[in-house]
């Protein structure tokens, strides 16, 4: 295993693996064919950054056309659509699955677990490289005629249309790919390189979390292969699949889409998840709350989360008696993410709480995916889903899920764990008044847009009715505050990368192991295998009092 | 009653039992987010680091207080899927002395057809106190069907009817949306529920869906001429600037067709060109007229024909 952690030009220099892993090789070359799963983490976190900020501009677009009722900015109603479409591609393809679990997770799970690496080095770099040609494809779609379906190519409007929903479905079924090989690699990671003594009940919960994520990314991910690659063969043969013109059913598009999709959205939360678990007991200085309750809970998502894609369509003429189960279903996977708050916010009860900028970040999640989460419940039940669905409400909610939940967990662990990654400090002041920013501009963006929602106002609209103005004007403004919130994070970042102070091993007092190694990490993670003897959050002095 | 701060006007039967549901959701998240977020800012104010000494005490779980909080959601979530379930039952119940109405998208219009064989295009006109049941259908690809102030929204998809019911309660106008994406022209896709009372709904459908009155057949037929779209294509000013033929003076007139031969400009001739309009195509132009067999009814032809027949007398 050990030889196979060493990337090619010079495996047999046995110095090199106790070097810093950003200076154990050198040259671009060194970085193109690296086996090491923390220098594949950070490309990785390179190219869902800057997946990130494209699709910020595209959403910033977006927000600046929608200031007006008419069209005024863009040139078609055509180029808004296929703005939004772009926008919700990226974000979701590009950024928001890659992003914990490639970027955050490649980097910290083997070091987690006491590994030297996952297990599968060159299956990991070739997953990186599979993300880079299905981008490609996204690319190219976009200069041959960028698609206008919406993110989720229902047909047979994407049938009819004249853009290249082939290159880009083809870009998406490539990155499935990637999801998949990445998802395997951690499975068997998990399963086989734990160090000794770290049973399953001593592994940090964000481990829990992105195993969770992997099964969901290997079972359902193909079903999306498979569906997009049905659409193309009808698009390109003609073969009647979901095209009623050709004897095809329009609607299983939809269930097979969301067989996928829904799953994918924990795909998308749980790793976020993950991370709060791990910032709030370090910055409250207390074990977690319940660890197994958490840790089995981002299991039971996993697994009903399968069973509630319909809830995607329930205006869509699907049976009563389908729609009822779906609605059931979706309510009952509901149950672990309360538990998980509760727990979260249960944990900082006596604790010394530290507002450093990661706990901040943890704090915002908390606050906003309580609301994204609550706002699901009007979606689950019946009778308010079929006024809401399709309007502005299910665009707030999902942006209170995935940028509320998701890219606030990803905003903290970045934080959390820049000083570990590049060995340097941020400046805090700036980060704890940025996070101020981000989550002042957030609300500001989508609050707005429940209220839009629940007034009747549908999404996917380029021109709107007048009565909406107001809301929709101040919502760009808050995008904007938002813009310029993640514009500064990466401006101090990348500063940071020159100016910063050299980072201390363990700058947070956190228990966890990563924190106890090297900073930055070296080559090889561990000079001798680890053997780990406690939880990963064995914080607090036993009292007798306490349970 | 009015639209609130959330929700719209509530211009159907269903409108309240919806918006219970909605208020009784909206409440209980209020109560769960001011606990939870109540408590978080307590705990972070109240237990603030110190000192970097600060003791903690080691607390790791307790799984009575855990259980209580996925029991305590487990029946509050049981109560909200019953009670929607039950309201969403009674949307899709279409009740038995619905007045039946046929509904076709296409991109992107919304298309009405009433029993008598009366079509409007974008206006829905119904009766106020009578549930009205519509039988949806699309063209081309799937669209959505969306009254927000009636609470109602129903996919409508290709190949197959889809269905959706309310019933009126107050004389107005009521926006129409399409909720599903469809391209190009999908904001643009407005129409307009028109609840009228019932004496006036019954002539509005027997005047074809216009408010004629005892109007003369010429200013009818000019109504007409807007409601079903010619105006869309033809001018009437003699400039011709709609890329159709300009209707100014064809009364009456020599008219050469694509074969080359002419024809005389006769009632039959202008009947003819509405109901097979392929059949004598204007020399110069493309067959693009839709035929309007079927989507016109005896007196409006004749009204219109008036009304282009006028349009030559006024040279
Ligand atoms: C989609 C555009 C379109 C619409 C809508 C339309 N027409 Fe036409 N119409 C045409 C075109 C194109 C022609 C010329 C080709 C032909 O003769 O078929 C035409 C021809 C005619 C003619 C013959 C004109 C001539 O110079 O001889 C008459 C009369 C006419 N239309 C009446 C109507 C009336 C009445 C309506 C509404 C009920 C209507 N059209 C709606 C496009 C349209
Ligand atoms: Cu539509």
């Amino acid at each position: 295993m050990s030889t196979a952690t060493l990337p090619g030009p010079i495996p047999h220099d046995h110095d090199v693996g106790r070097i810093n892993y950003l200076h154990s090789h050198r040259g671009v070359m060194s970085w193109v064919y690296t086996l090491d799963h923390k220098r594949i983490g950070i490309m990785y976190l390179a190219a869902v950054t800057a997946s990130f900020l494209v699709g910020g501009v595209m959403a910033l677009l977006i927000r600046a056309e929608l200031i007006d009722p008419q069209l005024t900015m863009l040139p078609s109603n055509k180029v808004y659509n296929q703005l939004f479409t772009l926008h919700g591609a990226i974000m979701v393809f590009l950024f928001i699955i890659p992003s914990i679990p490639a970027a955050l997770g490649n980097f910290f799970l083997p070091i987690m677990l006491g590994a030297k690496d996952v297990a599968f080095p060159r299956l990991n770099l070739a997953s990186f490289y599979i993300y880079v040609v299905g981008a490609i494809f996204a690319v190219i779609s976009i200069v041959l005629g960028s698609v206008d379906t919406g993110w989720t190519f229902y047909t047979p409007y994407s049938v009819d249309t004249q853009t290249s929903v082939v290159m880009m479905t083809m870009g998406a079924f490539i990155l499935g790919f990637s999801s998949i090989f990445t998802g395997l690699n951690f499975i068997v990671t998990v399963h086989k390189l734990r160090a000794p003594g770290l049973t399953w009940f001593r592994m940090p919960l964000f481990v829990w979390a992105l195993y969770a994520t992997s099964i969901i990314q290997v079972l359902a991910t193909p079903v999306l292969g498979i569906t997009l690659l049905l659409l193309a063969i009808e698009r390109v043969a003609h073969v009647g699949i979901f095209d009623p013109l050709m004897g095809g059913d329009p609607v299983l598009f939809q269930h097979f889409f969301w067989f996928y999709s829904h799953p994918a959205v924990y795909i998308m939360i749980v790793p976020g998840m993950g991370i709060i678990s791990e910032i709030i007991p370090t910055f409250a200085r207390k074990p977690i709350f319940g660890y197994r309750f958490i840790a089995f809970s981002s299991i039971a998502i996993a697994l009903i989360g399968f069973l509630v894609w319909g809830h995607h369509m329930f205006t869509s003429g699907q049976s009563e008696i389908a729609v009822m189960i779906f609605s059931a279903l979706t309510f009952l996977v509901s149950i672990p993410s309360a538990i998980k708050v509760f727990n979260w916010t249960a944990t900082l009860y006596r604790g010394s709480i530290d507002l450093k900028t990661p706990m901040l970040y943890a704090l915002s999640f908390i606050f906003l995916f309580t609301i994204g989460g609550l706002t699901g419940l009007f979606l689950g039940a019946l009778a308010t889903d079929i006024h809401l669905h399709d309007t502005y409400f299910i665009v707030a909610h999902f942006h209170y899920v995935m940028v509320g939940g998701t890219v606030m967990a990803f905003m903290g662990g970045l934080h959390y764990w820049w000083p570990k990654m590049t060995g340097r400090m941020y400046p805090e002041l700036l980060g704890q008044i940025t996070c101020g920013i981000v989550f002042l501009g957030f609300n500001m963006t989508f609050f707005t847009q429940f209220i839009l929602g629940s007034q009747g106002m549908p999404r996917r609209y380029a021109t709107y009715d007048e009565q909406f103005q107001p809301l929709h004007a101040f919502s760009s403004v808050g995008a904007l505050v938002l813009g310029v919130g993640f514009a500064i994070t990466t401006a101090y970042l990348l500063w940071s990368l020159w100016k910063g102070a050299k980072a201390p091993r363990n700058p947070w007092g956190s228990l966890s192991l990563e924190w106890q190694i090297e900073t930055p990490p070296i080559h090889q993670n561990f000079l001798e295998t680890p053997v780990i003897e406690g939880m990963p959050y064995d914080y607090g002095v036993e009292t007798g009092s306490g349970h | 009653m009015d639209k609130t701060f959330f929700m719209p006007r509530q211009a159907s039967t269903m409108a309240a039992a919806v918006d219970d549901v909605y208020y009784f959701v909206y409440w209980l998240s209020v109560f769960f987010f001011a606990l939870i977020v109540g408590l978080m800012i307590f705990f972070v104010i109240r237990y603030r680091r110190r000192s970097p000494d600060d003791v903690t005490p080691k607390i790791t779980h307790s799984y009575a207080l855990e259980a209580f909080w996925s029991i305590i959601p487990l029946f509050l979530i049981i109560l909200i899927f019953a009670w929607g379930f039950k309201v969403y039952l009674q949307l899709r119940v279409v009740p038995a002395n619905a007045f039946e109405i046929h509904v076709t998208a296409l991109k992107w219009q919304w298309q009405f057809t009433y029993p008598d064989g009366t079509v409007t295009i974008g206006e829905l006109g119904v009766p106020v106190g009578r549930p009205v049941k519509l039988l949806m259908n699309s063209q081309d690809v799937i669209h959505s069907f969306y009254v927000p102030d009636m609470r109602v929204k129903q996919d409508v998809v290709p190949n197959r009817y889809t269905v959706a019911w309310f019933e009126a309660t107050e004389v107005g106008d009521h926006r129409i949306y399409c909720a599903e994406y469809c391209g190009d022209g999908h904001s643009q896709m407005y129409g307009w529920v028109k609840v009228m009372p019932p004496d006036v709904f019954n002539d509005w459908v027997a005047a074809g869906g216009i408010e004629a009155g005892n109007l003369p057949p010429v200013e009818y037929g000019k109504l007409l001429f807007e409601k079903k779209t010619c105006i869309v294509c033809h001018s009437v000013d003699g400039t011709g600037n709609k890329q159709c033929p300009d209707l100014l003076g064809v009364f009456g007139h020599e008219v050469t067709l694509t074969d080359g031969s002419t024809v005389m400009a006769d009632e039959n001739y202008l009947r003819r060109s509405m109901m097979e309009p392929n059949a004598d195509v204007v020399q110069g132009y493309r067959a693009e007229m839709p035929s309007f067999a079927g989507l016109l009814k005896d007196d409006q032809t004749t009204a219109l024909i008036e009304y282009i027949k006028s349009l030559g007398a006024s040279e």
